[in-house]
């Protein structure tokens, strides 16, 4: 069945990954821009979890009864990427918070029209 | 089947999350899109990245998110279409389909990424380091300066939070 996956997968995640992007750009909200980051991170990940599937491969524990494993590597890279991530996300939800405290808003056009109101 | 039908299920959580206005809804929607992520990584042989997307994405930065919005505010004001950024998205994403023409077929072990160094641990690294689990071996021995730096990372991170939300009273207003 997979042989007929082709490149469909990359695909998919390349939409999930646009879909994260369009919430960053587009949206005013500073706590759904922070999950439209996620969105985006996750897609990422996914992206180097399918290029490391080997196909009829398992999971990569060793064992004498198992021929072909999938490539472990991408797994390691992105267990570091998740915890980064979590770290990344952390940090932006507290200076979101803060921003909340000295403004009063998270939106982003209010933000800049109390910062005009503030230089005038 | 499941790969289909996980994808799918992906691509509309995360277009009703774009549609959301409802921050509370969204958050929720988005620990939905790190456990199905989670499913889907199990599927893709990746088991210990599902183990830690399902208890750090799904679980810890749900709960986060959702005591920013405690603090802060449940709706968002403004939520409406904006064209120039769609059409970024749809250049971009045209880009990056047009990328992976080149890429081998999903799954094909003749891949250059399952030829250089992968092969090295799966094939000795029981014998160096003693450890079935690849990725384990990998992560703590082979590339144990990494973990050490991802732990720096962390707290840098936490002290930053830390710093941030440590205000005093007479800050208010500056």
């Amino acid at each position: 069945m997979s042989e007929q996956f082709g490149l469909f997968n990359y695909w998919v995640v390349i939409t999930l990954m646009m879909t994260g992007f369009y919430i960053v750009i587009a949206r005013q909200n500073l706590v759904k821009k922070l999950i439209g980051l996620n969105i985006f991170q996750t897609s990422v990940f996914l992206l180097f979890i399918t290029m490391g599937k080997v196909r009829g491969g398992t999971a990569p524990i060793l064992d004498k009864t198992i021929e072909i494993y999938s490539n472990p590597l991408p797994h390691v890279l992105i267990l570091t990427a998740i915890v980064v991530g979590l770290a990344t996300t952390a940090l932006g939800l507290a200076i979101v918070v803060r921003i909340d405290h000295v403004y009063e808003t998270i939106e982003e056009e209010e933000i800049h029209d109390i910062e005009r109101g503030i230089k005038r | 089947m499941i790969d289909i039908a996980v994808l799918l299920m992906l691509a509309f959580t995360a277009i009703a999350i774009s549609r959301l206005r409802n921050l509370f809804a969204a958050v929720m929607l988005a620990g939905l899109y790190s456990l199905l992520s989670a499913c889907w990584m199990t599927a893709l042989d990746a088991v210990d990245v599902a183990f830690t997307e399902a208890a750090v994405g799904a679980g810890v930065s749900t709960v986060l998110m959702l005591i920013t919005l405690a603090v802060t505010a449940r709706r968002e004001k403004v939520a409406k279409f904006s064209l120039p950024a769609f059409f970024v998205v749809l250049v971009t994403g045209g880009f990056l389909i047009y990328g992976t023409l080149d890429m081998p077929d999903w799954g094909d072990p003749e891949a250059p990424v399952h030829q250089h160094v992968a092969p090295r641990y799966l094939n000795d690294s029981y014998a160096e380091i003693g450890v079935p689990n690849v990725v384990t071996s990998v992560l703590a021995s082979y590339r144990g300066y990494d973990t050490l730096g991802e732990t720096v990372v962390i707290f840098t991170a936490g002290l930053g939070v830390m710093l941030l939300l440590r205000w005093r009273k007479e800050e208010k207003g500056s």
